[in-house]
C-alpha cells in the first residue's frame, strides 16, 4: 500500500500545467481529485514518475450556464453537481447520476473531468455524458480543442486526449423544452462500481414523440457506451410501453459485457434491459414535467 | 444481583472521547528513536517449492538493514501454537517464516526486508528472488478428500486434521420412523475479519526485557507464546495490547509476525516495527467460517423433530492457527439450536486446503450451527405447508426443562426461547406482515418475512492452548485517597468494559463511576489473564471483577467496623459512608477508610494492609444467550436487488449492566451477519489466488447499507456467574444470517426457490429466477 517513487509538481496555472505534460509526456500523470489515480499506485498498478498536482490553479471549479451550455470545470467535484441547485433542478440525469457515484468522501474529491480523462468503464460520469451528448475541451500546448464525448473514448483507460492536452472544461448542452433525464445503477453496495448502470435523456415534440434520444451505458462493455440502436428504435416514436420495450431489448442486445465477480454477461444484458425501461419511463414523466 | 443506579445504566462510553477525537495510541503511532521498518515477501502461489531464494540485491538496496529467510528463523525461532490439541489431530508446526521450502497458500510469508523507513523496506522487498517450483493446488475441501488430492503436509500423509463426532440417541431408528426428511447442503463461505486496524507489532529489546506492542485481543497469550517462540524467559518478556482497532476474531491469534518482529528486535538490538498492509490482511490475517455442511432432519407430520444428521466439512486453509479446530467443533456441539432433537449426529471433518488459514471469526462455529438448524427448520416448515414460527415453537426446549442437555453434549444453562419469539412477533406485527404479504404478491411484488431463534454459547476459553481454562483475574484496588484502580486480565477493544467494569465496581462499592479506571492489556501492569473473546469478557472477566469488588467491600467494612467500634455485622453502608446501624452519628467516610487501610496501626490485629484484591474468577458452566431475529425483505425480481424493510432483534443475554453497550454490540454483530447473508464472500480462483483482494472486490456493507434496527430484549439471568449475565458480542451475528436468508428466500418462494447460496447478491438472485422462467 506504498506507492513507487514520485515527484510531485504543483503547477499554478494551466499553461504550466500543459508546459509540465509536455516536458514529461507519457511518465506523467495529472491529480485532480485523485480518487481513482492514488488506489491505482497504492497497489503499483500505476507508478508515473511524476505527478502534475492541478489542485492549485484558480479558475478550474465553476459550474455554470452560459451561450448554450453547462460548463464544468475541470476541478468541479462530484459533490459540487450533486448539491447544485441548477443540476438539481434543470439536468436531472447529472443530478440521479452525482448521487450514485462512490460515497461521500469520494464524490467530495473527485471530479467530472478526471473521471471521464481515467475512461474506466465503469465509471458513471462516461455513461451519463454520452447520453446527453457532452463535449470535452482539451488544452494543450497550442489552442484549446473542443472533443464530442463520442469520439472521446478508445478503450479501457484510453482516450483520444493527447499526452500534452489537459481536460481543462466539459460542456453539457442545456436542457430543450420538454426534455428529461434519468441515470439509474444496480450496485452491490453504497459506493460499489455499478453491476450496469444506464442514462437516459429525451427531448419529447409537441405531440408527444421523441425527438431526441440519448442512451449511454455504464460498465457493460470495454469503454463507456451510447446505445445508438436504442436511440434510434425510439427517435420519432411515441415512448409508450411497447416502444419502451423495443428501446430496452436494443440496447441490451447492444451492450457489450463480460463476466466477472458482479454477475454473469447474460445479467448484466438483462440488467441494462430493465433498467433502460426504467430510466426511460422516469425521463419521459420528466419530459412531461412530472418529478 | 441487585441492578443499581449504576448496573444496567445508560452510560455513554467512556472509552470514545479519546476514540472519536483521535488521541488513543495504536501500535502504529509508536515511534522510536533508530527504529527500523519490515516488509514482508509473501508466496504469490497457493502450493510451490522454492527453489532458491537471492536476497543479494535486496540488501545492497537502500536504507536496508537485514533480509531474513526460513534459514535465519529456523537458526533463532521456535515454533508457533497450532490450536488446542483434540483428539487424534494432526497438525503441522508453523514458524515466524516458511522454514521448510514449501509454501501453502498466496499470502505465506517466505522472506522479511529490513530497512530503515517502511518506505525502503516495502521498495526492496521487491528485489528480493524468490525461484518457486509451482505444485499442484488443493482449493476445495471437499476435493482436498478425495484420494489423489495435491497433499499439503507431506509428512502427515492426508489433508484430514481431524474429525470428531458429536450426538446422542438413535439416529437411525430416527430417520427410518419420521414422515418427512428434508435435506440441505450449505456453502458457508469464507469471510474477511477486515477490522478497522490491520494488524502491527512494534518490538524492542532494552535493559534486559523484550517488550511488544501488538495488536492483539490475547497480550498475556502471546507474552507466553513468544517465551517458546524467541526463547527468552517468559518474566523478561513484556506485551502490551495498545488501542486495538478491532479484531473479530482475527486478532485472536499468535501470529508468525509476533514471532518475527520480536525476534528481529533481539537480533538487531533496534526497535523493529511491521504494520500489515490491508492487501495482506486479506491474504495473511485469518479468514472465518469456511465450512460445507450437509444437513438432514427428520419429523413427523405435526411438525416434531425426531432426528438431525450433519456432516461438517471445515476448510481450515493450510494450517491450524492458535484455535483452528475449536471453530467447527463448534458447530457440531451446538447444531441442535433451541429446539428438543432426542437423536442427533454431527460428523466434523477439518481439512487442510491451499488458502488463508480460518479461525474464529465473530460467532466462531455457533453462527454455521444456527445457520443450518434455522434453514433446516425453513425447509421442513415449508415441506410440511406449515408457517416456521410454528414449527419451530412445537419444537423449542421448554422453560422447565433447564438445565438442558444436548445430545451433542452442550448443557444449556436457562433460557425462555417461546417468550423471545413472542416478544419479537408482537413487535412486528407478524399476522399483519403476512397479510401484507400475500396482498403484495397479488400485485407483483415479493416480500419476504424471515425468522431466526438461536441459542449460542458464551464464556469459552476452556481450551488447552489458552492458559488452560475458562477463568479471568482482575484486581480492584482502593488507592488511599478512594479512588478505585481497577486491573482486567481481558483484553477489551472498543466493547467498552472500562464503561461496564467501572459500573461493576461502582455498584458494588458505591463510589461514582468517575473515580473508577479500568486498565487492561498490559502484562507488566495487570495479572495474567485469558483475553478477551468468545463474548466472554463480560461474563467471566466481569464476574472476576465482581467477586474482588465484594471482597473489597468486605474488608472495608471490617475496617471500618474496628474504626467505628462496632462489630461488622452492625456496620450498614451506601458506599460513600459507613455507619453503626441504629447510631446514625457513628459513621465513617469511604474514603477514610481507604486511607486508614494503608496505615498498618489503625488496622484490627493480624489484618493485612491494603485495600486491594486480585480474584481469580473460574465460572461453574458456559452460558447461553438466545433469542428471535425477525427480518422483513423486498426482492426485486427484475434486477434481483434484496431491500431491507424491517429489522427486529429480541434479544436475552441475561442481566444487561448498560442498555447502550448491548445494543451498539447487537447492532454490530447484525451488520456482520446480515453481510454474510447478501454481502460478503471470498473468492478464490481455481488457482488460489484472491479474487476478493481489495474492499472494491469484497464487499464490506456500510452503514446506508442496512436498514434501522428494531431492538428489544428479555432478561433471563444465567445462573452461573454473580453478575447473571451471558455475552452479548456474537449474539447479533449468530441471529442475523439465518434471518436475511430466510426472509429472502421466503420472498421467492412463490418462484419454488427453495435454496440459495450466500452472499445473496443480485446475481444469485437473478440466476435463481431464470432457473425458474417458466414461473415468470
Amino acid at each position: 500500500m506504498i506507492p513507487d517513487r514520485f515527484e510531485y509538481v504543483a503547477p499554478s496555472s494551466v499553461a504550466e500545467a500543459v508546459g509540465l505534460l509536455q516536458r514529461y509526456g507519457a511518465e506523467a500523470k495529472v491529480l485532480a481529485g485523485g480518487h481513482s489515480l492514488i488506489p491505482l499506485m497504492k497497489l503499483r498498478l500505476a507508478s508515473p514518475r511524476y505527478l502534475v498536482d492541478i489542485n492549485r490553479i484558480r479558475g478550474l471549479a465553476q459550474l455554470q450556464e452560459d451561450d448554450g451550455t453547462l460548463g464544468v470545470g475541470a476541478l468541479t467535484r462530484h459533490a459540487d453537481l450533486e448539491t447544485s441547485e441548477l443540476i438539481r433542478s434543470r439536468y436531472p440525469l447529472l443530478a440521479d447520476a452525482a448521487r450514485v457515484i462512490a460515497d461521500p468522501l469520494v464524490r467530495n474529491m473527485g471530479t467530472l473531468a478526471g473521471s471521464l480523462a481515467h475512461a474506466d468503464p465503469a465509471g458513471d460520469w462516461g455513461a451519463a455524458m454520452l447520453a446527453v451528448r457532452a463535449q470535452v475541451v482539451a488544452t494543450g500546448p497550442r489552442r484549446d480543442r473542443t472533443i464530442p464525448i463520442d469520439e472521446f473514448f478508445v478503450d479501457t483507460f484510453t482516450t483520444t486526449l493527447g499526452p500534452d492536452e489537459i481536460v481543462s472544461e466539459i460542456r453539457v448542452p442545456k436542457p430543450s423544452p420538454r426534455s428529461g433525464g434519468a441515470y439509474l445503477k444496480v450496485e452491490r453496495k453504497v459506493g460499489d462500481f455499478a453491476i450496469a448502470a444506464v442514462g437516459t435523456y429525451v427531448v419529447l415534440d409537441e405531440k408527444g414523440a421523441c425527438r431526441q434520444v440519448g442512451i449511454g451505458l455504464c460498465n457493460v462493455g470495454a469503454t463507456s457506451l451510447r446505445a445508438k440502436r436504442a436511440e434510434e428504435t425510439l427517435r420519432g416514436r411515441v415512448p409508450d410501453e411497447k416502444a419502451i420495450a423495443d428501446a430496452a431489448r436494443a440496447a441490451s442486445e447492444e451492450c457489450d459485457p463480460a463476466s466477472d465477480l458482479r454477475g454473469p454477461a447474460e445479467y448484466k444484458r438483462d440488467l441494462v434491459r430493465v433498467l433502460i425501461g426504467r430510466a426511460l419511463r422516469r425521463a419521459v414523466q420528466r419530459a412531461k414535467g412530472g418529478a | 444481583m441487585v441492578i443499581s443506579h449504576a448496573l444496567g445504566a445508560r452510560i455513554k462510553r467512556r472509552e470514545d472521547p479519546r476514540l472519536i477525537t483521535g488521541r488513543a495510541i495504536y501500535v502504529d503511532d509508536l515511534n522510536f528513536a533508530g527504529m527500523v521498518h519490515v516488509a514482508i515477501v509473501r508466496s504469490p502461489h497457493a502450493h510451490a517449492t522454492i527453489r532458491s531464494i537471492d536476497t543479494t540485491a535486496a540488501r545492497r538496496a537502500p536504507g536496508v538493514v537485514a533480509v531474513w529467510t526460513g534459514e535465519d528463523v529456523k537458526a533463532r525461532c521456535g515454533p508457533l501454537p497450532v490450536g488446542p490439541r483434540i483428539k487424534e489431530m494432526k497438525a503441522p508446526k508453523r514458524f515466524p517464516l516458511v522454514i521448510d521450502g514449501v509454501v501453502r497458500h498466496v499470502g505465506d510469508p517466505v522472506a522479511a526486508v529490513v530497512a530503515t523507513t517502511m518506505d525502503a523496506a516495502r521498495d526492496a522487498s521487491d528485489l528480493v528472488e524468490v525461484d518457486y517450483e509451482p505444485l499442484p493446488s488443493v482449493q476445495d475441501p471437499e476435493a482436498a478428500l478425495e484420494p489423489g488430492a495435491p497433499i499439503l503436509h507431506q509428512d502427515l500423509g492426508t489433508n484430514v486434521c481431524f474429525r470428531m463426532t458429536y450426538g446422542g440417541g438413535n439416529v437411525e431408528e430416527a430417520f427410518a420412523g419420521a414422515d418427512v426428511v428434508v435435506k440441505t447442503r450449505i456453502v458457508q463461505q469464507r469471510l474477511i475479519p477486515a477490522a478497522m486496524e490491520t494488524r502491527g507489532v512494534v518490538a524492542q529489546y532494552k535493559g534486559g526485557e523484550l517488550t511488544v506492542w501488538t495488536s492483539t485481543q490475547i497480550p498475556h497469550v502471546v507474552k507466553t507464546t513468544l517465551a517458546e517462540t524467541v526463547r527468552l524467559p517468559e518474566h523478561e518478556i513484556h506485551v502490551i495490547a495498545p488501542e486495538v482497532g478491532g479484531g473479530f476474531g482475527s486478532k485472536l491469534d499468535v501470529y508468525g509476525e509476533e514471532g518475527l518482529v520480536a525476534a528481529l528486535a533481539l537480533a538487531l538490538g533496534r526497535p523493529v516495527k511491521w504494520i500489515e498492509s490491508r492487501r495482506e490482511n486479506f491474504i495473511a490475517t485469518i479468514h472465518g467460517r469456511g465450512q460445507i455442511d450437509y444437513v438432514e432432519l427428520a419429523a413427523h407430520h405435526d411438525g416434531t423433530v425426531a432426528g438431525l444428521r450433519v456432516r461438517a466439512i471445515a476448510d481450515l486453509g493450510a494450517y491450524s492457527q492458535l484455535l483452528t479446530p475449536g471453530v467447527p467443533t463448534n458447530t457440531g456441539l451446538m447444531c441442535c439450536g433451541c429446539y428438543r432433537i432426542p437423536n442427533a449426529h454431527a460428523e466434523v471433518i477439518g481439512v487442510f486446503t491451499n488458502r488463508t488459514p480460518t479461525d474464529a471469526y465473530r460467532g466462531a462455529g455457533r453462527p454455521e450451527a444456527t445457520f443450518l438448524i434455522e434453514r433446516a427448520m425453513d425447509l421442513l416448515a415449508a415441506e410440511l405447508k406449515m408457517d416456521p414460527v410454528e414449527v419451530r415453537r412445537k419444537n423449542f426446549i421448554p422453560p422447565a426443562a433447564f438445565p438442558y442437555k444436548t445430545p451433542t453434549g452442550a448443557v444449556y444453562d436457562s433460557g425462555n426461547y417461546e417468550r423471545a419469539l413472542d416478544k419479537a412477533l408482537e413487535r412486528a406485527d407478524y399476522r399483519a406482515l403476512r397479510d401484507e404479504q400475500a396482498k403484495l404478491r397479488k400485485q407483483g411484488r415479493y416480500l419476504g418475512i424471515g425468522i431466526a431463534t438461536y441459542v449460542e454459547i458464551t464464556g469459552l476459553g476452556a481450551v488447552a492452548g489458552l492458559s488452560g481454562g475458562n477463568w479471568e483475574s482482575a484486581t480492584v484496588r482502593v488507592e488511599p485517597t478512594g479512588k478505585v484502580t481497577v486491573l482486567t486480565g481481558t483484553s477489551p477493544h472498543g466493547q467498552g468494559e472500562e464503561t461496564t467494569f467501572a459500573q461493576i465496581v461502582s455498584d458494588r462499592l458505591g463510589v461514582p463511576v468517575e473515580d473508577v479506571v479500568v486498565l487492561h492489556g498490559d502484562t507488566r501492569a495487570v495479572p495474567h489473564g485469558v483475553g478477551t473473546f468468545g463474548s466472554r469478557t463480560t461474563p467471566v472477566g466481569g464476574s472476576a471483577v465482581y467477586v474482588a469488588a465484594e471482597k473489597v467491600k468486605d474488608k472495608a467494612v471490617q475496617i471500618a467496623a474496628h474504626l467505628l467500634e462496632a462489630a461488622p455485622a452492625d456496620i450498614s453502608t451506601d458506599g460513600a459512608r459507613f455507619t453503626v446501624r441504629g447510631s446514625p452519628e457513628r459513621s465513617v467516610e469511604f474514603k477514610d477508610v481507604a486511607r486508614m487501610a494503608y496505615k498498618a496501626y489503625k488496622l484490627p490485629a493480624g489484618m493485612e494492609p491494603g485495600l486491594d484484591v486480585t480474584h481469580f474468577f473460574v465460572p461453574k458452566e458456559r452460558v447461553f444467550p438466545f433469542g428471535t431475529h425477525l427480518c422483513v425483505v423486498e426482492v426485486d425480481p427484475d434486477t434481483g436487488e434484496v431491500t431491507f424493510r424491517r429489522y427486529i432483534a429480541v434479544d436475552d443475554c441475561g442481566n444487561i449492566l448498560n442498555p447502550l453497550l448491548v445494543a451498539g454490540q447487537i447492532h454490530g454483530g447484525i451488520v456482520q451477519g446480515l453481510a454474510q447473508a447478501i454481502y460478503e464472500g471470498v473468492t478464490y480462483d481455481d488457482e488460489g489466488q484472491l479474487l476478493t483482494g481489495t474492499f472494491a472486490e469484497y464487499v464490506v456493507p456500510q452503514a446506508t447499507d442496512v436498514p434501522a434496527f428494531e431492538l428489544d430484549h428479555t432478561v433471563t439471568p444465567s445462573p452461573h456467574n454473580p453478575l447473571g449475565a451471558k455475552g452479548v458480542g456474537e449474539a447479533g451475528t449468530i441471529g442475523a444470517t439465518p434471518a436475511v436468508v430466510n426472509a429472502i428466500l421466503d420472498a421467492l418462494a412463490p418462484f419454488g426457490v427453495k435454496d440459495l447460496q450466500m452472499p445473496i447478491t443480485p446475481r444469485r438472485v437473478w440466476e435463481a429466477l431464470e432457473g425458474n422462467s417458466a414461473s415468470r
